[in-house]
């Protein structure tokens, strides 16, 4: 049943095939005997779990649940998750048991979804490759000496692992997208303001998204359809309405104007992401939609800007992390000075040393015009290439990441080349726009590649639109980890 | 050679919403530590500020009432620095654009001119907790109280308008009643509901440039900074006689020693790296908003002031006490609601009322006698029923509880004036019949001498009737008796 996406699951409970309890059970299982493999959880909530898939059932029975009920989930460890640890990946929240639901696990929650447990992530989400979690790396399920990406990489291999069918992640710089190219999933991120960010640990906060990663554009769809929701308590949270997502899910895409960037098609892309991607956007124009050359002009300026303004934001964001109120707090601290230091010198790995002082710097007396504020109007540039790059197309196709899955180790040294992993996806975040990324096959060495749609603000329908039509032409998305032997036991099983 | 002082004020000002200015935990005052703070104003990961509307409306109505630009586009900016009482690690306040823009406020002076000091600007902040370093804590151990953590302040800034510490008292003063007539702020100093930073300098009388200023922190009573003020003030001087020179640097008063001390120079300052803060979008408020505001504005002391000439025929002089306190003012208006005597509550309220509160140390919102009662006094003496003698008594006993209203009073201690005719006249023929000698001494007397010899009779008429006699009546009943015997 673990083979299952959450449109069929839906289904077969429904059809009684197995319960709720049941294929909880079976995930939970699962996870216990294959997650040593991948580390993609940090906290698996078995009891709790069960008792929701209990909850689910009884709902079932009645006859009107909603779409996502009894379906197993599993959140990237930065949504706050009441009475269940919520440690961003890190040391310093090794012990951070929140009172409150983020506005998201609320979402799910009422929806009957079933909460597996917490998925591993970079360090308070800043990484590419999961090697900044205090909890150890995740491996990528398709070759388990690569990164599964970063920061939401628990989440991608926890689904690519069949782990759990869907999980939450949060895109800050492609935190969604780039994890789901290297694990041949599909995620979404979301237009700034789309889902709320009450409860989600806040990195970069104008930059901040959460989004699904799942299976297919479908399940994505679905997902979304219970993430999404205004929400009074996020100020930046926007109050239009929301669509059904499952809705325009078959619309047609004939006549579709799809852009493609040159800039995401120059130096750095590997041979075998550009054979792929362009072979999807061939497939694309069978399919009638039509390619427009366009240009972001700006696009080269999107990681310098990205790595002023996310930094800068964190370096606020993570001043309340001071071994005071809740945390890792140094033993014996001999004035407040000492509390400070080291509390934060134990408590936060190097990544995010690095990005807090680089942050600190940028906004500093006599830096601040030459590096925060000249980041700024750049991030103004970006954006309108893309305001203008709409008036003339539907959605915006490249690439998600220049590269297949890296080994573990390979970057983890350089914290520039791991930056660059991001030039494709940091445009999105910048500009606020949503975007996703799907599979469009194997590389020559058997690694997941990505295709990545951007669209315009709150076009997540057609995103998922579009996306959905081109998995209904081609099963990339079907594919799956060539997992080890313990699982192929439970697939005989099921 | 002479010494010339500039001083310019910050001036904080705790608004009165109910609610902070970030998060819904209530801002009332005296609650036990740490139960008036929720997950935001302690800064728990992943919580997200939202701004509480109220606050806006008091600031602009504040930049209103000084004739200020109002900011139409308002931004919120992180003030980073560490402290244990600020719990999210940055302050969140306004920087670049504040929400009320360059205004004035007049101050009177004593000679009784008038100087308009400028105002920089006003801006919205939250407030910070409180350390707590007295009490039931292990050795080498402080406490944090949240509670005001995140009540919402206005910051007001002036220019160096100020030449020394009685403009500076004047000023402060002027803002407080403000502040209090526009419903903005409580006022309560001693709980630290506005709180004073002076920049000070001095220079030589005549000089252009700025000497180096110090600021002086968080001052809570006007005392205090005329205090602070003229001891520092007088430290400068002194530093730069001797041919030294000032340092800038923050300093700290201590109202108990009267010293005062540098907590930290311009060197140690921090840098508090300000930048928009990314979770709460600029605030646009339009001319229909603003107009919105303007219209549900309280009338200010200086409109109260002349409505209380026209309306109740006060004097100037009168209504200028009367109204500069919005709480002294609402007594009187309710106070003469109840009685319809403007006049005898003008001065019942500026001299015994006022009196009595300040040989008590106290303020009118503390005053044992509310206007009901006090309105009540004044319609006993108003309908004869009690003398003004009589009527110092009732106040006295109303003010020490004795009873609730002037009527009980009097009733209890049977203090109503005698007004009736026949027990009057009864009264002046025993005394008549009592003073035999004075009688004659009356009789023989020149008659334009006579008015000046009713008071004795008058005195002994009083006096039998412990007081309670309608003088008015005793006076015309008195006249008619003596006349008949002469």
């Amino acid at each position: 049943m673990h083979h299952y996406t959450i449109a069929e699951l839906m289904k077969s409970l429904r059809n009684k095939e197995f319960s709720s309890v049941e294929l909880t059970q079976h995930y939970l299982e699962r996870i216990k005997q294959l997650d040593s493999q991948f580390n993609s959880y940090i906290t698996v909530s078995s009891e709790q779990a069960l008792l929701s898939a209990q909850q689910a059932d009884q709902a079932l029975a009645k006859g009107n649940a909603s779409d996502l009920c009894g379906i197993p989930i599993a959140h990237k460890d930065l949504f706050c998750t009441q009475g269940t640890l919520t440690s961003c990946g890190s040391k310093m929240l090794s012990n951070f048991v929140p009172p409150y639901n983020a506005t998201i696990v609320e979402n799910l929650a009422n929806a009957g979804a079933v909460s597996l447990g917490k998925t591993n992530m970079d360090e308070f989400a800043m990484g590419s490759s999961n090697e900044s979690s205090f909890y150890g790396a995740s491996k990528n399920p398709w070759n388990i000496d690569c990164v599964p990406g970063g920061s939401s990489g628990g989440s991608a291999a926890a689904v690519a692992a069949q782990l759990a069918v869907a999980t939450t992640g949060s895109d800050t710089g492609g935190s969604i997208r780039q994890p789901a190219s290297f694990c041949g999933l599909t995620g979404l991120k979301p237009t700034y303001g789309r889902v709320s960010r009450w409860g989600m640990v806040a990195y970069a906060s104008s930059l901040d998204q959460a989004g699904p990663i799942a299976r297919t554009a479908e399940d994505a769809a679905i997902m979304l359809n219970a993430m999404a929701s205004f929400d009074d308590k996020d100020s930046t949270s926007v109050d239009i309405e929301k669509s059904d997502y499952k809705a325009s899910l078959n619309d047609s895409i004939k006549g579709l104007r799809i852009g493609v960037p040159e800039e995401y098609f120059q130096d750095g892309l590997d041979n075998d992401v550009a054979t792929l991607v362009n072979a999807a956007l061939a497939e694309y124009e069978k399919m009638g939609a039509t390619l427009h050359p366009i240009s972001l002009p700006h696009t080269h300026l999107a990681i310098p800007a990205y790595y002023v303004i996310a930094p800068a934001e964190a370096s606020a964001n993570l001043s309340r992390f001071d071994g005071v109120r809740y945390g890792h707090r140094c033993d014996d601290p001999k004035d407040l000075m000492d509390l400070y230091k080291r509390s934060r010198e134990e408590g936060f790995g190097d990544e995010v040393k690095r990005r807090i002082l680089v942050g600190a710097y940028a906004l500093s007396a006599g830096y601040y015009d030459a590096y925060y504020r000249k980041a700024q109007q750049v991030r103004r540039l970006i954006k309108q290439d893309f305001v203008d790059a709409f008036t003339q197309v539907d959605v915006i196709a490249g690439p998600v990441v220049p590269n297949p899955a890296f080994g573990i180790g390979e970057k983890s040294t350089n914290p520039v080349s791991m930056y660059l992993e991001d030039i494709y996806t940091l445009p999105t975040n910048l500009a606020g726009l949503c975007g996703i990324s799907l599979p469009c096959g194997l590389s020559s060495d058997n690694k997941p590649v990505g295709l990545q749609l951007t669209g315009n603000y709150f076009a997540e329908a057609k995103l998922l639109n579009v996306a959905h039509q081109f998995q209904q032409h081609t099963d990339h998305h079907k594919k799956t980890a060539p997992i080890s032997n313990a699982s192929n036991k439970l697939n005989s099983n099921q | 050679m002479e010494w010339e002082t500039v001083i310019g004020l910050e001036v904080h000002v705790q608004l009165a919403t109910k609610t902070k200015i970030f998060s819904g935990a209530s801002t009332q005052f005296g609650a036990a530590p740490n139960t008036q703070a929720c997950a935001i104003d302690l800064a728990m990961p992943g919580t997200l500020p939202v701004a509480n509307e109220q606050a806006f409306r008091y600031a602009v109505m504040f930049g209103l009432a000084i004739d200020a630009d109002i900011g139409q586009r308002s931004v919120f900016e992180r003030k980073n620095y560490f402290y244990p009482d600020l719990p999210k690690g940055y302050q969140t306040t306004q920087l670049d654009a504040p929400i009320v823009g360059a205004g004035q406020i007049e101050i009177t002076l004593a000679d009784g001119s008038t100087k308009a000091i400028r105002i920089h600007h006003a801006h919205l902040e939250e407030d910070a907790g409180k350390s707590l370093h007295e009490g039931d804590f292990e050795q080498g151990m402080s406490g944090i109280d949240l509670n005001r953590a995140g009540t919402p302040l206005i910051e007001i800034v002036s220019e160096p308008d100020i030449s020394n510490s009685d403009e500076a008292v004047a000023f402060a003063k002027k803002l407080h009643s403000l502040v209090i007539a526009l419903g903005i702020c409580d006022g309560e100093m001693s709980q630290g509901s506005m709180r004073f930073d002076v920049n000070i300098s001095v220079r030589h009388k005549g000089e252009e440039k700025l000497g180096t200023r110090t600021e002086t922190k968080n001052l809570n009573s006007f005392k205090f900074m005329e205090e602070a003020i003229a001891l520092e003030v007088e430290r400068q001087i002194d530093v730069l006689e001797d041919g030294g020179s000032i340092r800038q640097e923050t300093r700290l008063y201590n109202a108990d020693t009267k010293t005062a001390r540098a907590m930290r120079s311009k060197e140690e300052a921090n840098d508090y790296r300000y930048f928009p803060c990314p979770d709460l979008l600029p605030v646009v408020l339009d001319d229909a908003y603003i107009d919105s505001v303007r219209q549900q504005m309280p009338e200010l002391p200086i409109a109260r002031c002349q409505r209380f000439v026209d309306e109740y025929a006060l004097s100037a002089y009168d209504a200028a006490i009367l109204s500069d306190n919005t709480h002294i003012a609402n007594y009187f208006e309710a106070t003469v609601k109840q009685c319809n005597d403007a006049k005898l509550s003008a001065n019942w309220i500026m001299g015994e009322v006022s009196a009595r509160l300040n040989a008590e140390e106290k303020t009118i919102t503390q005053s044992p006698i509310n206007p009901t009662q006090l309105a009540g006094v004044i319609a006993r003496i108003k309908d004869n029923s009690i003398s003004n003698k009589i009527a110092k008594q009732v106040f006295d006993g109303l003010w020490l509880g004795e009873g609730d209203s002037a009527d009980t009073i009097i009733e209890a201690k049977g203090l109503k004036q005698v007004s009736d005719s026949g027990a009057l006249e009864s009264m002046v023929d025993e005394v008549i019949a009592n003073s035999g000698a004075q009688i004659e001494n009356y009789k023989k007397a020149d008659p334009e001498k006579r008015p000046k010899m009713l008071g004795y009779f008058v005195g002994q008429i009083m006096k039998a009737s412990k007081g309670q006699a309608n003088p008015k009546m005793i006076n015309d009943i008195l006249i008619k008796k003596l006349n008949e015997l002469v």
